[in-house]
Order: structure tokens, then C-alpha cells, then sequence
């Protein structure tokens, strides 16, 4: 299976270790992730004013250059899923928004939220199916309690992003499990943890991601998982520090016994 | 040769600010057979209906076109009007120039060259119109009853006072519904028990009705004053003649697994069991997917220690046909379901309750014997925190978007007693708005704010966490403008109400329209609110929308004078608009009896002379009685020998020409 992959930003930089992991498992699991040439930053935030359109220009280049290969379009951060899904969306639906964004950008042919986005979680259950992962697991994660932590990016707005139940998520769980550890559910696990709120008031995102790390560590969690960046940046910086938290695909990538590019796999797990 | 007679409502200014109504006046006279035409400001008013009669006897026409509203709203009152002044009422056209004209057009011109044309079409088709003549049927002189709810057992009462039989259709084993399972009643805090079971017995004591628990309808035939009904009685697995009632059985019945329906699914009950103490028939009934008999063929303890022989295993579900003159829908409704809220945890927590849950809790009867103690370790909670409009109001997919109506009331209830009995709990109320409009309503819930202290807090909740045993409860103050955490003991979930399951399936047997939350529509939002559209089909109680047991009451009152209304006539006139065959025409084809669907089209030998040929052949015939005019079957007919009367072919084409000359 051959996806279009959009890694952004932080994934070549503060998050290459969530990059590189899930490389690595994709090509033991046989799936082919093809880097978009020349793709730019997603917009980072998803604009909630609807006629700002030149912050979602890149996005749809994203999704244009995908719709140009005929592939589906991978994502593996949180927030450029996040926002790449969200803007396709809205090419799909707003028909006012498509005209503008169509006339101005002048694409081979006219992009209307034709191309499928799929993240990396998705595509481990609904192309892979994680019966698959765990035939395919030779160091099991027997005896570890693991805590998904989902934040906010992937489950809500939930009639959009149709990630999962966003109230009662259990794709992480269903991962972990599949991964053959314990899956810890608590409930902060949907919750946000300050965002980019950190940068103007740590002492606020420092009470959101203690009460995420207070949780899981209650209900007995060793490790936490995430797919999002900032996500892992604010429960480690603001957190309580009682416990690891590492990207799923770090664990994915040591459950399946694959090596990254550099040799050394992936710390914490 | 027709005189034909146009009338103009103005409507007040409803039409005549948008329509030129002197211009259409003016216009018409040049139709074919037009000798009269005027307007009226109000063409349904007393002094419009007489301008109509005298012009009938001064010009002597042979029929009118009433330009003005729907003929939903007042086609039955010119007809009345053209028969007094000695017309055949079917000699009267509606041209609707306000709902399909001035309401939607905002230029005059446009809405007065559209008012013309819709003039000129009912004037076309009125030339091809001839007088009709309905037929009559009997009245049964019976009611049914389906739901024996409150709103059941006070249509079906009211109508057997006014010495009618009625016959109560009941799906669980017991009458009384969900009033049975309230604990007391806002806002005057009677117990629901004691206002309610007086009304069971009378119920059950009247000579006039005829109860069938534990029984649904499986079929109905016919139409307004003779349908015939099937009505599946299920079987009790008990003698209802032989029981006593003595209640051994229950007692020592071995399998006590199955979750007490009454009591919320909060404590279990026996595999042979009745509802309620107060349960009317007061006759046990065997559910079979629990009872060890039924599963493993051992057992049959019951049958072993009743002493009246009235078990019996072998009793099968009986089929009753009965005929009856009207039909009463009182089909009630249901809490939504709330797994689906996970957001409260509702599934995942036992100490996050629905308020019906809450109401067993508090009820003397119920599996707590009235104290107020979690689900979860049966500790009288010490906070409690009430979340009103979950699922009403709502926006998203799972929810409704309407006001469920008595969850404010019985919320402000549930927050009084709680601290009525126990000072020391403290309660919380969420809600969006506080919705009182009721008697004596907004001084009850003042009361549960000023006197008993609750805490009335403007927001919704967001999330209820379980930790250490606790509930966090996470939600906005709107009006402190703050996001506030409330560690409770005990959540308690107005759930949204919605129609009970089994009124789709009702409505689609009745051709009783629903909207699109399933609540049965009304014949007119305001002037005939107990009615069904579909003759002979009355509406009581919640199943036609969300409200309180006054309302209920009320409605249920009310339904019941339309269903003595009917069943007072010994005769009914019928509708002459209905399909007939053309017999030369008909080739036999069977389209036209696919499409009926009221079953009015049969095929029958008949000797028929086509151009002069004697011949036998199959032919459509339509029985008059059962037909309701729909028109499905003249559109089908391949051969166009199915015509509606009062709807002709030619008259619709007619009708046609005249709008596109």
C-alpha cells in the first residue's frame, strides 16, 4: 500500500524521533509512505475565520500534490492533521471558499477535497488492521501499563475529523493492546494539555498537563504515548515528570524490533 | 353551461398588501363563464359567507372559486356556506393565493399576475366540476385505546363515562406507564401513586372498558367509523381467571437474574413477576427469555405451588378481531438513551444516574426503599450534581433539537426533596435556561432556589471524571464567567424524552403522519390539536409531543370529547372523492391494486362492452367504502381508466392548460 506522506514541520526537527519511528515500522509493516516533494508548512493552526484563505493555501497544495499522485494523504503530527483535514473539508463543503481558493491559486485543475487524508493511527487499523501488528510483534510489550494520551487535535471537531468517538476514544488503546501491553484508560485522556498557551501562560498548561500525568499515573500508567508534538512537549515540560512520554510510533517501532536510519533506537521505551 | 362565481378574500392584509386584489377581480371576469366576481376583506366571515349566498341566489350560479387561504383551512367552511345557498358542495374551487402566493411573494405585480392565473386554473377546472354525492357509513360504537399511560387511561375513562366501550391496549403487563414509576408530581408534591391508582382501578372497575395488557396491535383494516383491528394478546403463561393474585409464585420463583423494567434496571426481579405492587391486572406474567422452565425445560416451581392452577406454560399468544369507530393514540415516550453520552460516563460510572433512575431512588417503593443511596456502594451521597437539557436542545447528532419540557420542573423536584430529606446533601442544578411556564411553576422553582437552597448554575457540564471514587464534574459558570470543577457523589442526567419506539410502526398502520422526531402530527398546530390527519385517529398524551401531566390530563380530556363527538353520529358521511374505473378502459393489469395502499382496488369478471363488444374480462373494481382518494392509482393506471372524482384527468389538464395559456 503506497501513501502520499506529509511529515511537516517539527517532525524534521524537535519531533524527528516521530518521524523516523514510524518510517521504519511503515517499511517492516510493507507500506510505502512517499514524502511529498516540495510540501510547506501546514499553517500550524487551523484559521477559524472563514474568509481567511492564504493560511490555508498550503495545505491544500498539500492535498493537491497527493490528488496529483493519486494517493491517499498520510499525516502522522496531531496538528497538521488536524489542519490538513479540516481545510479539505472545507474545500468539500464550502462551495464559496472553493471558487475563491481555486481562482486565486490557478491548480492544474480545480481542487474540491478530493484527496482522502488518512493518519498513521488510521491507516495501522483500517489498512493494516492491528490483528496484523500483532502477528507481526516479535518484542511484545508484555507487563507494560500504557496510558494514550490523545489531546485535542485528532478527536474534535469530531463531525470532521471522524477520528473516533471523541468522548470515549479507543483507537490508542486498541494500538497498545495490539502492541501487547496493558492499556491504561483514564479519564483526562481527551483533554487538553495548554497547547500554545505555554508560551504566554506556562503556570496554565502546567495545571492541564499535570491533571492528564496525575490521572494516568492514578490508574497505574508506566509510560505515556502521543502523536502530537506539542502535546509531548507540554506533559514533559509541564507535567509532573513522574513518567515517560513518547511518541506511539517509538513504541510501534520497538514492538516490531525495527532500527531507525541512525541504528539507535529510540530512547524511553 | 356553468355561471361560476369568483370571490377575493383580501384576508386582511395577509393577501391584499401583496396581491392587487381589484386587478384579479377584474381580471377573472374575463374567464370562461365568469358572471360574477367581487372581494371581501374577510371572504370567511359572516359577512363575506353571506355576500357568497346572495350572489349564488341573485345570479344564480352554478358554482364558486373562493380565491383566499389553504383549502386545508377553509374548503370545509365555503362548502358548508355553497350547500346552505342550495349548492352541491362540490361545486366549490379553491384558488390558495395566500400561502402559495402572498405569503411567498414580496412584488405585487408578480403576486398579482400569479393570484390571476391561480384564479383562471380553478376556474377551469370548476367548469368541468359535477355535483358529487357522498355515501354513508355506519359508526362502530367503540374506542380503542393504544398505551395505557396516564393519557390512555384518562381518554379511555372519559369516553366511558359518556357510555362508550373502550378497549385499553396495553404493551406492558400493567397499565399506568410512566406516571406509575414517579415518585411525587410537581408542582403541588403529590405522590403519583396516590392520584394515579385510583385512577387504574376505576380504570380496570368500569363496565364500559376492556383492558388487554401485555397485548399489541398486529394489524387494522378499514376507516374512520369501522375499523377492524387485530390485536395480538401475548401470552402470560397465567391463567388471568384462574390467578388469584396471591403472589406465591413470584416469591418463590428461583431465578431472580432479570433486570426489574419499572424500577430502571436498579435491582432485579423474578423470572414470573408483576410490575408493581399496585399493577393492574394484579395477574403475573412469565417472561420467557428468564425463566428456567422455558430455557432448560426443568423447574416448574410456580406450577407446583399455585394453588389456583392458573400457570400454564403451554398458553399461547391469542389473535382478538374487534371492531372499533375511532382510535386513540396514546403511545408515550422514553428517556434517549444516554451510553452515548460519554462525556458523562453514564455507562462507565453507577453513580451517574438518569432522573427516572433518580425517581426509583426516591420512591418509597423502590429498590432503595426510598432512601437516597449511590448505585455503587450504597452510601447516602453527600453532593449531588444535576445536569439538565442532556440531549434536548441539542445541536449535535445524538441529541434533539427540541425542549423536552418537564425536565426543568422535575429537576427543580428532584433538588427539593433531596434536601428536604437529607439538609446536609448538596445540590447542584446545570442548566441552560430555567423554563417555568406553567401554574404555580416559576414559585416552585423559586422556592427549590430561595427556601431550599439549591445551586442553580448557568452552563453545561463537559465532562464527568471518575477519580478515587469520586465524580468530578467539570462545567462553565457562565455568569461567574468561570470553568468550575464540583466533586459530587452522585450525577443525575435529565435525559431528553423522545416517542416511545412503538409509534412508528403505529403510525405507518394507521397513516397517522409524524414529524420528523416521530411525535405524530396534529391535523392543525392550533385548531385541531387531538386530531390525526387520517379520519378517526385521535391523538393523547406525549407520543404528539413532550409534556407535563396537566397537559396530559388535558389533551387526553380533550381527545376523548373528539372521540364522543364521532361516536355519537350513528352515521358518517363519507368522501365522494374517491377513484372509480373506467371498465372499456381497463385492461386488467393489476398496477392500480399494487399501489393501494389501503387495499381498496380488487379485480373482478366482468361482462364489459368496449365499441359495441360484449365481452367478460377482468376489471379494476374500487370499493367506495374503503377507498381514500389518494390518487395513487390514477397516476399508475397505464391505460387511464383509473379518475379520481373531484380530480378528473380532464380536470387536471384542464387546470394545466389554463396556467401555461
Amino acid at each position: 500500500m503506497k501513501f502520499s506522506y506529509y511529515p511537516g514541520c517539527t517532525l524534521k526537527t524537535r519531533a524527528a524521533e516521530l518521524d523516523e519511528a514510524a518510517r521504519a515500522a511503515a517499511e517492516a509493516l510493507g507500506v510505502v509512505m512517499e514524502e511529498l516533494p516540495e510540501w510547506q508548512c501546514c499553517g500550524a493552526v487551523y484559521p477559524l475565520a472563514r474568509d481567511e484563505l492564504a493560511t490555508r493555501m498550503s495545505a491544500i497544495r498539500a492535498l493537491d500534490s497527493a490528488k496529483q499522485s493519486n494517493q491517499p494523504l498520510l499525516t502522522l503530527c496531531s496538528a497538521c492533521h488536524h489542519v490538513i483535514k479540516r481545510v479539505n473539508n472545507d474545500m468539500r463543503t464550502d462551495a464559496d471558499m472553493r471558487t475563491k481558493v481555486n481562482t486565486y491559486m490557478d491548480l492544474n485543475s480545480p481542487y474540491s477535497g478530493e484527496t482522502k487524508v488518512v493518519h498513521y493511527l488510521e491507516m495501522l487499523r483500517d489498512t493494516i488492521g492491528f490483528d496484523k501488528i500483532k502477528e507481526c510483534v516479535i518484542n511484545p510489550m508484555s507487563g507494560r501499563k500504557i496510558a494514550a494520551y490523545y489531546g485535542c487535535m485528532l478527536l474534535r471537531p469530531s463531525g470532521v475529523m471522524q477520528f473516533d468517538n471523541p468522548e470515549n476514544p479507543s483507537i490508542m488503546e486498541d494500538f497498545i493492546s495490539a502492541v501487547g501491553a496493558l492499556p491504561v484508560k483514564y479519564p483526562y485522556r481527551n483533554e487538553c494539555c495548554g497547547g500554545y498557551v505555554s508560551i504566554e501562560a506556562r503556570n496554565v498548561s502546567r495545571e492541564m498537563s499535570k491533571k492528564v500525568m496525575n490521572s494516568a499515573v492514578r490508574r497505574g500508567a508506566d509510560t505515556i504515548i502521543t502523536a502530537c508534538p506539542l502535546c509531548l512537549y507540554n506533559l514533559n515540560e509541564n507535567g509532573t515528570g513522574e513518567i515517560p512520554v513518547v511518541y506511539f510510533t517509538e513504541l510501534l517501532a520497538d514492538a516490531l524490533g525495527v532500527k531507525t536510519r541512525e541504528g539507535g533506537l529510540v530512547h524511553a521505551c | 353551461m356553468q355561471k361560476i362565481g369568483v370571490f377575493i378574500c383580501w384576508c386582511g392584509s395577509n393577501i391584499a398588501a401583496t396581491v392587487d386584489v381589484e386587478a384579479v377581480t377584474e381580471a377573472v371576469k374575463a374567464e370562461p363563464n365568469v358572471v360574477f366576481s367581487t372581494n371581501y376583506q374577510y371572504m370567511c366571515s359572516e359577512g363575506g359567507q353571506s355576500a357568497i349566498r346572495n350572489a349564488i341566489a341573485e345570479y344564480g350560479l352554478t358554482g364558486i372559486v373562493v380565491c383566499a387561504c389553504s383549502p386545508r383551512m377553509h374548503e370545509a367552511t365555503f362548502r358548508k356556506t355553497a350547500a346552505v345557498a342550495g349548492l352541491n358542495p362540490y361545486m366549490v374551487e379553491i384558488a390558495n393565493i395566500r400561502e402559495q402566493c402572498s405569503w411567498i411573494h414580496k412584488e405585487k405585480d408578480e403576486a398579482t399576475e400569479k393570484a390571476v392565473i391561480l384564479a383562471r386554473a380553478a376556474v377551469a377546472k370548476l367548469n368541468r366540476n359535477v355535483p358529487l354525492f357522498a355515501g354513508e357509513s355506519p359508526v362502530v360504537k367503540r374506542a380503542l385505546v393504544i398505551g395505557g399511560g396516564i393519557a390512555g387511561i384518562q381518554t379511555a375513562l372519559d369516553v366511558a363515562d359518556a357510555g362508550y366501550e373502550v378497549d385499553i391496549v396495553e404493551k406492558t403487563p400493567t397499565i399506568g406507564g410512566k406516571m406509575a414509576m414517579l415518585d411525587k408530581t410537581f408542582p403541588t408534591l403529590d405522590c403519583a401513586a396516590c392520584i394515579l391508582t385510583p385512577k387504574m382501578v376505576d380504570a380496570s372497575a368500569h363496565e364500559k372498558i376492556n383492558l388487554y395488557t401485555y397485548s399489541e396491535v398486529e394489524s387494522v383494516s378499514g376507516f374512520v367509523g369501522n375499523f377492524t383491528v387485530n390485536i395480538r394478546k401475548r401470552a402470560r403463561g397465567v391463567n388471568s381467571d384462574l390467578c388469584t393474585g396471591c403472589g406465591v409464585c413470584i416469591e418463590k420463583c428461583p431465578s431472580k437474574g432479570a433486570k426489574s423494567e419499572f424500577n430502571q434496571g436498579l435491582c432485579n426481579r423474578g423470572a414470573i413477576y408483576i410490575p408493581f405492587a399496585q399493577a393492574i391486572p394484579n395477574v403475573p406474567v412469565i417472561d420467557h427469555d428468564a425463566c428456567i422452565k422455558f430455557k432448560t425445560g426443568k423447574c416448574g416451581i410456580c406450577e407446583r405451588v399455585c394453588t389456583a392452577k392458573a400457570i400454564d406454560y403451554a398458553q399461547e399468544d391469542e389473535i382478538i378481531t374487534k371492531q372499533y369507530g375511532a382510535i386513540v393514540l396514546a403511545t408515550g415516550f422514553k428517556p434517549i438513551p444516554m451510553e452515548m453520552y460519554d462525556e458523562f460516563q453514564y455507562a462507565q460510572c453507577p453513580d451517574v444516574i438518569t432522573s427516572l433512575e433518580f425517581e426509583r431512588i426516591c420512591n418509597a417503593a423502590g429498590p432503595t426503599k426510598g432512601k437516597v443511596l449511590r448505585p455503587s456502594d450504597h452510601e447516602p451521597p453527600k453532593t449531588v450534581v444535576f445536569v439538565q437539557c442532556v440531549g434536548s436542545r441539542a445541536t449535535v447528532d445524538c441529541g434533539k433539537t427540541y425542549c423536552s419540557k418537564i425536565c426543568c420542573m422535575y429537576t427543580a423536584k428532584h433538588a427539593m426533596l433531596l434536601r428536604e430529606k437529607y439538609p446536609d446533601t448538596e445540590a447542584y442544578v446545570f442548566y441552560i435556561d430555567v423554563r417555568t411556564p406553567g401554574k404555580s411553576f416559576d414559585e416552585f422553582y423559586r422556592r427549590a432556589v430561595e427556601e431550599y437552597g439549591v445551586h442553580y448554575i448557568k452552563g453545561m457540564v463537559g465532562k464527568v471524571a471518575e477519580e478515587d471514587g469520586c465524580l468530578l464534574v467539570q462545567g462553565s459558570d457562565l455568569i461567574a464567567d468561570k470553568q468550575i470543577t464540583i466533586k459530587a457523589d452522585m450525577v443525575v442526567l435529565a435525559a431528553a424524552i423522545e416517542p416511545d419506539p412503538t409509534a412508528r410502526s403505529l403510525g405507518t398502520m394507521f397513516t397517522a403522519s409524524m414529524d420528523t422526531n416521530d411525535f405524530f402530527t396534529e391535523a392543525h398546530p392550533k385548531l385541531r390539536p387531538v386530531e390525526s390527519p387520517t379520519a378517526g385517529i385521535f391523538l393523547s398524551g406525549l407520543c404528539q409531543g413532550p409534556k407535563d401531566i396537566p397537559d396530559t390530563v388535558a389533551q387526553a380530556g380533550a381527545a376523548a370529547s373528539k372521540v364522543i363527538g364521532l361516536l355519537s353520529k350513528d352515521k358518517l358521511m363519507g368522501n365522494p372523492c374517491i377513484a372509480g374505473c373506467n371498465e372499456p378502459l381497463c385492461n386488467g393489469c393489476s398496477s392500480c391494486e399494487l399501489v393501494c395502499a389501503y387495499g381498496a382496488i380488487t379485480y373482478e369478471d366482468k361482462l364489459v362492452i368496449d365499441h359495441g363488444v360484449r365481452e367478460t374480462r377482468r376489471v379494476a373494481c374500487v370499493n367506495e367504502a374503503v377507498c381514500q382518494g389518494c390518487g395513487a392509482c390514477t397516476v399508475t393506471c397505464p391505460s387511464g381508466a383509473m379518475d379520481l372524482k373531484g380530480f378528473t384527468n380532464l380536470q387536471i389538464m384542464a387546470e394545466v392548460d389554463a396556467i401555461c395559456r
